[in-house]
């Protein structure tokens, strides 16, 4: 498989929205790249213009060496023409036909000889665990097995582009467990070239190789997961992901190695940085101590939040508030004095006014 | 040397491009389904009322009989000045007018009163027998409008006209009153007997819908019973009424059948007896300035009426969901007051068909001794004694010829108004938010408030002249089909645009994805996933095109007779039990229609009603 996906420039606007704001992205072969943000933010209208459901107002979209979408040419190939199978929120399994009919009925538009039908549907089936299940109607099966039939019936087309809109949406928290792995394995499988929507951050992080995060219709960060996680581009991507929300700091930088955040300065490297700025860290990484340490800060246990494999604890001083996580269950407890150790190489520094990450690193 | 070559190649490209851009939208399914429904409704809706329109304001080859210098086709206020002034307007314009309100709002109390308290006895209270009146009080809408005139007159009927005494002269010995024989009383009566269906629906919809909580929330706060159903009740209620005042109201107005039964043999004209009688005279441009006014009075009306509610769509919002109600205490009361509403309910129903089938087996009308019991009307020979000598209906050529046009006329609109409910409900569901989509639906909307004789008059001006690629239809089987088609619009794209929301856009995107093409589409989704909504749409508009009389009376010939007019004329050559008969049968095939409705899931009449 070798598929690239390129957009360049896209534009839709439905009236007054902007919902995708000149984006541009390449996906590079057998990549699985989501696309995150919260609700209203373009991605599932970024998806349906490259499944060719949406017009785009500018832009350009390529699919291998295929010119799906040019908005300067005048060209716009329908969704069949595309090669791409796209499984839909809320599935879109054709009610009055079985699961035979819901999978071939593509497969007979495309005039293909009864045999190779019958053996990609078997196939197919298989690939998500259904066989047998031919008959059944839509109705008849719970969503869980909906769902797999609506991945079976995009498998069947066998196109060089997987596209899925928040497919694990409507499904409960166990089963979305077990999809998970079922999907990402079904990829690595396949092969396909994936676009996969959501905007549930731990599917984006587990799930794709590369993650784009988008805002208002603009593209914020494409990265890979662990990229987006450690070093976010900006505040607004920062903030989106991981939970427990990542510490947001406001200090001085004063020009030393270090910001001043009031209370407390933290050594970070602030060559190139302006004077105001905004110190992110991970709960996770920060050490929590209940002895004194010199180069650690005292707090505060405002409140301790113990959940089996960890625990979130959130400290306190004066008007500072920092969640740390801790590994296990906790021995702290409420309103224990605790110093807090920030390691330098885990802090990122951002301009308080463009909220922009400041000195990338590699 | 002036310009390069080079900058004219990307414009012609850009050209190229726009020009794509623009087969693209054109060639899109929703957009070119919608271009063809706004021509089809242009041709259907627009060209006749403008027609209509023209008429009024040009001078006719009828108006040099009365103005010898006039020129054909010039432009003239003639017609608006002799209907709207002197005595003409008197005569022909304001008395009609203001019997037409008279009747029309006193029916819509009367229906508000009769459908409103079943409603709220039915939902709302705990009367036994509860489901057999939910059952029974749709049954009068069914049976077609006149059919109530037509058995008051077997009953109350005097010497006025035709000489014969009624049942009633009959049991009690003397002739009833004028006022109660004819006129705006029995008219109203009758009229509101059969429309009090639409207040009954709406008002039990709206009853059922309403969270019994808000109800409780006030009585725990110590309101009185009375208090409740005045200060929350019946402002929840309130859209529901207004609706069906609208609907009942401009139905009222449009009739045609009753007042002419009751009405005419006593001179009380109202607006659609007047615009038949000037259209039987020859006065076309006379009857199309009566027309107009009754369009302008309806849409004056309904659209006061949405002022009111709010929204022009109000009346599909209510209904659907059901809460569990709160029931009132009806006590000791609960066994009279069944017995009283189920003795109301048989004498609105069974009674009228018992006098109406009384009067077809006496041989002489009036003669009410055992003798004069005979099938002459239903199976006799030809003989010119009777019915100017036309035979029994059973043995009559023309009623079956008559019989099966309504039957294929209501085969013809039925399926037409069912395969358009869904082409309209695409293009107005896909391009929703567009300016096309949103003109489709108010086109759609524009039948709804003319009322049912006025539309019959539009079409007369519309087609007796070819138009275009459409010939001259006047006189013809497919212009009733037409007509027909036309007037239920506004139902069928309301609810093929409910039946496309349900069906929803992933389901048709799906067959994109898979490549299926616009007409694949259709055939494999589309239809397949409304068919329910289709099959009931169609048997809904079959009944009530079956029994449609109003706004084809103004354009069958003896060619394209169909039964309601078939009784019609039977009725004004004297022959009422001949016309009784007929009706009859048309109840017969109507009650058939339903009882087949009654087997799909999904038909229910409150969708059909008004069509």
């Amino acid at each position: 498989m070798d598929t690239t996906i390129t957009i360049k420039n896209l534009t839709k606007r439905f009236g007054q929205v902007v919902a995708v704001d000149n984006v541009s992205l390449t996906i590079e072969p057998g990549a699985f790249l989501t696309l995150l943000g919260p609700s209203g933010c373009g991605k599932t209208t970024l998806l349906r213009c490259v499944a060719g459901l949406e017009d785009p107002e500018r832009g350009e979209i390529c699919i291998g060496d295929k010119l799906v979408f040019s908005y300067a040419k005048g060209i716009a190939l329908p969704p069949g023409q595309r090669d791409l199978g796209l499984v839909f929120q809320n599935y879109a399994l054709w009610p009055h036909m079985t699961v035979y009919k819901n999978m071939t009925f593509a497969l007979e538009i495309q005039k293909l000889p009864k045999a190779e039908i019958e053996k990609r549907v078997q196939a197919s089936l298989a690939e998500v665990h259904m066989e047998g299940y031919e008959d059944r109607y839509p109705r008849e099966m719970s969503g869980g097995q909906q769902q797999r039939i609506a991945l079976a019936r995009m498998l069947a087309y066998r196109p060089k582009l997987f596209l899925m809109d928040e497919p694990l949406s409507n499904l409960d928290a166990r089963l979305r467990m077990d999809m998970r792995a079922e999907i990402k394995r079904l990829h690595r499988v396949a092969g396909a070239t994936t676009i996969y929507v959501t905007h549930d951050q731990v599917e984006a992080l587990t799930m794709s190789s590369n993650i784009a995060v988008m805002k208002e219709g603009v593209l914020q960060q494409v990265d890979t997961p662990d990229a987006v996680y450690h070093y976010p581009a900006n505040l607004f991507v920062a903030d989106f992901i991981g939970n427990p929300k990542i510490n947001l700091l406001e200090g001085v930088a004063d020009g030393y190695g270090s910001v001043n955040l009031g209370k407390f300065r933290l050594a970070v490297d602030t060559h190139s940085a302006p004077p105001k700025v905004v110190v992110a860290v991970r709960p996770e990484d920060i050490s929590i101590s209940t002895q004194p340490d010199p180069e650690a800060v005292e707090f505060t246990a405002y409140s301790v939040l113990p959940s089996g494999a960890d625990s979130t604890i959130v400290a306190r001083l004066e008007d500072i508030e920092i969640t740390v996580k801790e590994a296990g269950t906790s021995k702290i407890k409420m309103d224990d004095k605790i110093w807090l150790k920030f390691d330098p190489p885990t802090l990122n520094l951002y301009d308080q006014v463009s909220g922009n990450l400041i000195v990338p690193r590699n | 040397m002036t310009v390069p070559a080079v900058v004219q190649q990307p414009l012609s490209l850009h050209t190229l491009a726009t020009f794509r851009r623009f087969i693209r939208w054109l060639t899109s399914a929703q957009v070119a389904l919608a271009l063809i429904m706004l021509v089809l409704m242009f041709y259907m809706i627009i060209i006749p009322l403008y027609r209509m329109v023209e008429t009024t304001v040009t001078w006719q080859a009828h108006d040099l009989t009365r103005v010898p210098d006039a020129v054909v086709g010039e432009l003239t206020i003639f017609h608006y000045v002799r209907m709207l002034t002197g005595v003409f307007g008197r005569i022909y314009m304001y008395t009609p007018l203001q019997h037409s309100m008279t009747v029309a709002i006193g029916a819509t109390l009367l229906s508000l009163l009769i459908g409103g308290s079943l409603a709220w006895l039915v939902v709302r209270t705990d009367m036994p027998g509860r489901k057999l009146v939910n059952q029974l009080a749709v049954i009068p809408y069914i049976m077609p409008s006149w059919t109530l005139a037509q058995a008051w007159l077997v009953l109350f009927k005097n010497r006025l006209s035709g000489g014969t005494p009624g049942v009633f002269e009959f049991l009690v010995g003397h002739s009833p009153p004028n006022w109660l024989s004819y006129g705006p009383v029995p008219i109203i009566i009758c009229a509101a007997l059969h429309y009090y269906t639409f207040f009954f629906l709406f008002v039990s919809a709206a009853l059922m819908s309403i969270d019994s909580n808000l109800e409780e929330a006030g009585e725990l706060m110590g309101a009185s019973r009375w208090r409740i159903l005045r200060k929350i009740t019946f402002p929840l209620v309130l859209p529901a009424i207004l609706s069906g005042f609208i609907m009942t109201f401009s139905k009222v107005m449009g009739t045609f059948g009753g007042p002419n039964i009751l009405g005419t043999p006593v001179r009380y004209y109202v607006v659609a007896t007047m615009i038949r009688g000037s259209m039987g005279v020859g006065d076309k441009a006379d009857s199309f300035v009566l027309a107009i006014v009754l369009i302008l009075f309806s849409v004056i009306t309904i659209s006061l009426n949405q002022r009111l509610i709010g929204t022009r769509k109000s009346y599909e919002t209510i209904g659907g969901r059901g809460f569990v109600a709160q029931v009132s205490k009806l006590g000791k009361k609960k066994y009279a007051l069944r017995t009283a509403v189920i003795i109301f309910q048989i004498l609105v129903i069974v009674l009228p068909l018992g006098l109406l089938i009384l009067s077809t087996v006496m041989l002489r009308d009036g003669n009410y001794s055992f003798s004069n019991l005979s099938l002459q009307h239903w199976i006799g020979a030809r003989n010119t004694i009777y019915n100017h000598g036309e035979p029994g209906v059973l043995r009559n050529p023309k009623i079956y010829k008559t019989a099966w046009n309504s039957i294929r006329l209501s085969l013809w609109t039925a399926f037409f108004t069912a395969l358009l409910g869904v082409l309209l409900g695409y293009a107005i569901v896909k391009g929703r938010g567009t300016r096309l989509s949103k003109l489709v639906e108010q086109l759609a909307y524009i039948p709804y408030v003319i009322p049912g004789i006025a539309f019959g008059a539009v079409y007369i001006a519309m087609f007796i002249k070819p138009l275009g690629p459409i010939p001259a239809l006047y006189g013809t089987f497919a212009l009733l089909v037409v007509v027909s088609v036309a007037k239920h619009i506004p139902y069928s794209s309301r609810s093929g645009v409910s039946a496309m929301m349900q069906v929803g856009r992933e389901l048709e995107e799906a067959g994109q994805i898979a490549g299926a093409n616009v007409w694949q589409r259709f055939r494999c989704l589309i239809f397949p996933l409304t068919s329910a909504g289709f099959v009931a749409g169609f048997l809904l508009t079959f009944i009530t095109t079956m029994r449609e009389l109003s706004l084809i009376i103004l354009l069958v010939t003896p060619q394209t007779q169909v039964l309601a007019s078939q009784t019609m004329f039977y009725i004004e050559n004297g022959d009422g039990q001949m016309a009784n008969v007929v009706i009859l049968i048309l109840i017969s095939i109507v009650a058939l229609a339903n009882f087949i409705i009654g087997r799909f899931r999904g038909g229910s009449l409150k969708q059909g009603l008004g069509m």
